[in-house]
């Protein structure tokens, strides 16, 4: 058994300030055990969001020594315990209490996309036939479990919050399982365009980076969707028919999205690696 | 009471998993207005562990499959202390829900022609769970909440339920906290739906979240419900017992599926010593027929590994007890030894375990297409709850459903793996269903200032002389740990009649205590008032569990006693009723199981 200092973030949306906070460690221990440990011990009212301590439901994401993190996944003993561990709460959401956040736009978000719509069953007893093959790319995107570490590491959020104007890499995955169903006949190309802002992701990885999941986010939902977008609105000869037709096409002033997968040249480093 | 708005609906859902969600998209189907109240973020309920599958007969792996096998098979696991009601309709009504979630969107795994893939699990005669790797209560949750976010639904989010209301003998609505602000919020309406899941927290060892601190249970208590089957928790044989902070969380039964197998510290498959009578005639005799079976030969029969998980957690006690366990104070559960079978089984193991292999990887620093696991029992699931109608899921109070984990019936006395997805849909559904009816057909209610003042008098109790405590007085968590500390020790796995007498003398000295608890803080996203409020909860399950497990002088499925190991068909009859008495008390009652229909009963020894 060893000693550590835990250097916790306290306050709430008016500010607040680090704490320190001294606690026994013991072998195997997650660095959500030792906050609870001095949620017991030390300070009762300290505030953190956790179900299932497993890494299954996505709920105690915080940045732990600046890295976005789920606590109940990160051993200490990975840590430099040397120092003090400094934990905070995500900074692409406001702050409510504590380690907490309100991620309520999140769930506001999805709500904008458009529901997963079926084609008819194939068979007569309502049910559908579809190769694992064809299913194994969208279940790597079903593998996400709300954490919303990538929308705390998205600069579009993080640095430029573009909140209103960009649906970010967690709903673009949500968008690419939608498109990419076997079963999905809706169209969510315009939209992805348009409303949920696709064009603001210059790709810089940093959400893959973060996912617990290992979802490929960037190379396997946000690419093609820019594809599919390109393919559509920036395609020269459906853009010669467009203009024949008069339908001018207005592409997003601040970040123009061209060549979407060249953009972004000036691929910025990991939010979460800057000093605060 | 003038303070508080009230919100007004038709139907209230109190629990955002599985059950609780597909209750109010069927109650809002029908028409009726919904409010759904959940403890946590949409998403985050305790469904989303669930890992090994959802069993429904849909006999696409194995077409000598039906609802008559699954019915069979959940009875005999049940112990017939099992609701045949219960048992019949989720035997017949689950493949219509398993469909219905691929409609909304889930992708299960496939079959090579392109259907629902299903998998073996212990206790059930053929491959009947659909699944999605090991990850799909997160599929199942992910559905629902997907599908429910486009209905004209209000969710109430992070929002705890403090008490029921009432308006005569009905339901009338419930008082509950917003955590954000710590503010009340008064709800009214004429049918409420129970879906708050189990009582795992009462236990130290656990593979459930904080939230499981039977919240449904208590407040259908405190108003009258009764309670049944409470002696019959389920200890699942396989959580992590190493390291000591991950005690508990489970490894799933599709490790054992899949061609997991349980070894001693000597290497032996000890699960082939004890086969229970009942079972001999469906589970091998030989290694060699159960590899055959995992590998879906059809005329070989199940590994004793598959048996019901009451009996291998008690085979594993027994191991660890006679000194045969591993250096934890578990056994092995090995599945890397498929290499000796199969050439790519690093790449077979991870593609059908891949949540197991992270979770040993980042936890343990395990791989498991390396290693054995060390794997010991961990309290899990409690088949008793709120007594119901089977076909409505109406409680003994007027307006009050219940579906899914907090309610009893469906299990019997011990809960077959898998039988939990389906019991959520199938039963979520129905409550949803007959509780908008209700509200339909039956006039509006009123709600009482007097019992809403009452409600947030005793909320606000612990915030009352906060800081007045010493450091040396027990805070909230202190007595929560206690608890748990005894009922495992003392209510757990193995019980006997004097150490669940002395159980009861420690929770009454809690309850005399936990009142009076104060908490440093805030209203807002203050943890320690929650687990302050937490603990009448706890302490009302924790009682009823040990009163009904003293109650039944015979081992039976998930209870065990020491002084009575045996089986005894005078218990067979009846099952253990709970409820709170003009004062207070708690009264425990025997009330017989009504007789089956020839019908089902023709089923059962056909089966047999």
């Amino acid at each position: 058994m060893t000693h550590a200092t835990f250097r916790i973030w306290r306050g709430d949306s008016s500010g607040g300030a680090l704490v320190d906070y001294e606690t026994d460690v013991t072998e195997g221990m997650v660095v959500l055990d030792a906050v609870h440990q001095i949620q017991a011990e030390k300070a009762n009212d300290l505030a953190v969001r956790w179900n299932c301590k497993a890494g299954k439901c996505g709920s105690c994401s915080a940045e732990v020594n600046g890295m976005p993190k789920l606590m109940c996944m990160l051993r200490i003993d990975e840590l430099d315990m040397s120092r003090p561990v400094t934990i905070e709460p995500m900074r692409a959401f406001p702050p409510l209490r504590d380690l907490v956040t309100d991620v309520s736009w999140n769930f506001r978000v999805k709500k904008r996309i458009k529901k997963f719509t079926p084609r008819p069953p194939d068979a007569p007893d309502g049910s559908w036939r579809m190769q694992q093959s064809d299913v194994d790319r969208v279940q790597e995107f079903r593998k996400c479990i709300e954490c919303f570490l990538c929308q705390d590491v998205c600069h579009v959020l993080r640095d430029h919050h573009k909140h209103d104007e960009f649906i970010g890499p967690r709903f673009l995955v949500h968008v690419a399982a939608l498109e990419m169903h076997p079963l999905d006949v809706a169209d969510r190309v315009d939209e992805l365009k348009e409303a949920h802002g696709i064009g603001y992701c210059n790709i810089t990885l940093c959400c893959t980076k973060v996912c617990p999941e290992n979802i490929t986010i960037t190379d396997n939902a946000i690419i093609p969707l820019k594809e599919r977008v390109v393919d559509r609105h920036y395609d020269p000869l459906t853009k010669l028919v467009r203009l024949f037709r008069g339908k001018r096409d207005k592409g997003r002033a601040e970040i123009p999205a061209e060549d979407p997968v060249l953009h972004g040249s000036s691929r910025s480093a990991n939010p979460s690696e800057e000093s605060r | 009471m003038t303070e508080h708005d009230i919100l007004s609906y038709d139907v209230i859902i109190v629990g955002a998993g599985g059950a609780g969600l597909r209750a109010a998209i069927e109650a809002a189907d029908k028409g009726a207005r919904v409010g759904v109240i959940c403890k946590s973020l949409l998403g985050k309920a305790h469904t989303v562990m669930a890992e090994g599958g959802m069993a429904a007969a849909l006999a696409n792996v194995d077409d000598r499959d039906s609802w008559r096998v699954h019915f069979a098979d959940t009875m005999r696991g049940g112990q017939y202390l099992n609701n045949w009601r219960m048992a019949e309709l989720h035997a017949r009504e689950a493949p219509d829900r398993a469909r219905e979630l691929e409609a909304w969107g889930a992708i299960f795994d496939r079959t090579e022609d392109g259907r629902i893939l299903q998998r073996n699990f212990g206790g059930h005669r053929y491959p009947r769970l659909a699944h999605v790797g090991d990850r799909t209560g997160l599929e199942m949750i992910r559905t629902l909440q997907d599908h429910l976010v486009h209905l004209a639904i209000d969710v109430h989010m992070e929002c705890t339920v403090l008490e029921l209301l009432k308006d005569g003998d009905r339901i009338a609505g419930a008082v509950a906290y917003e955590r954000e602000r710590g503010r009340f919020k008064v709800f009214k309406a004429p049918a409420v739906v129970l879906a708050t899941g189990g009582i795992g927290r009462a236990f130290s060892i656990t593979s459930n979240s904080w939230e499981y601190t039977g919240d449904g249970h208590s407040l259908a208590y405190e108003v009258g419900a009764a309670l049944q089957d409470m002696e019959f928790v389920q200890f699942h044989p396989t959580g992590m017992v190493w390291p000591p902070s991950v005690r508990g969380i489970l490894v799933t039964e599709g490790v054992r599926g899949d061609g997991g197998v349980l070894r001693n510290k000597d290497g032996k498959r000890f699960m082939f010593d004890d086969i229970p009578e009942n079972y001999r005639s469906q589970t091998a005799d030989s290694e060699e027929e159960a590899w055959r079976y995992i590998q879906g030969d059809k005329s070989a029969r199940r590994p004793p590994e598959l048996l019901t998980r009451d009996h291998v957690a008690r085979c594993i006690m027994r191991e660890v007890r006679a000194g045969r366990g591993s250096p934890h104070g578990g056994v092995f559960l090995d599945i890397a030894w498929v290499k000796e079978k199969i050439p790519n089984s690093k790449e077979y193991i991870r593609k059908k375990l891949p949540s197991m292999y992270h979770q040993f990887k980042q936890l343990a620093n395990i791989d498991i297409t390396e290693t054995a696991m060390e794997v010991g029992p961990t309290t899990h699931y409690v088949m008793g709850g709120i007594r119901v109608d089977g076909d409505t899921q109406m409680s003994t109070v007027p307006g009050l459903f219940a579906a899914g984990e907090c309610a009893a019936g469906l299990h019997g006395a011990n809960r077959l793996g898998g039988n939990s997805l389906s019991d959520l849909l199938v039963f979520g559904r129905r409550a949803g269903e007959y509780a908008a009816a209700y509200a339909r057909d039956n006039a509006a209610v009123n709600v009482d200032a007097a019992q809403v003042d009452l409600a947030t008098t005793n909320a606000l109790r612990p915030l009352d002389g906060a800081g007045d405590r010493g450091p040396a007085a027990e805070g909230p968590y202190q007595i929560q740990h206690e608890l748990q500390e005894f009922m495992q020790e003392l209510v757990g796995i193995v019980r006997c009649e004097d150490e669940m007498k002395s159980a009861l003398e420690r929770i009454a000295a809690l309850k005399k205590k936990a009142p009076g608890v104060t908490v440093p803080g805030n209203r807002e996203y203050n943890p320690g008032w929650h687990t302050a409020l937490d603990l009448r909860n706890l302490l009302t399950v924790s009682e009823a569990v040990a009163r009904a497990a003293l109650e039944r002088k015979e081992s039976r499925g998930g209870h065990f006693r020491e002084d009575y190991p045996d089986k005894d068909s005078g218990f067979a009859k009846f099952n253990i009723v709970l409820r709170k008495g003009g004062d207070g008390a708690m009264q425990v009652s025997r009330e017989s199981i009504p007789p089956l229909p020839a019908e089902l009963a023709q089923i059962i020894e056909e089966m047999k």
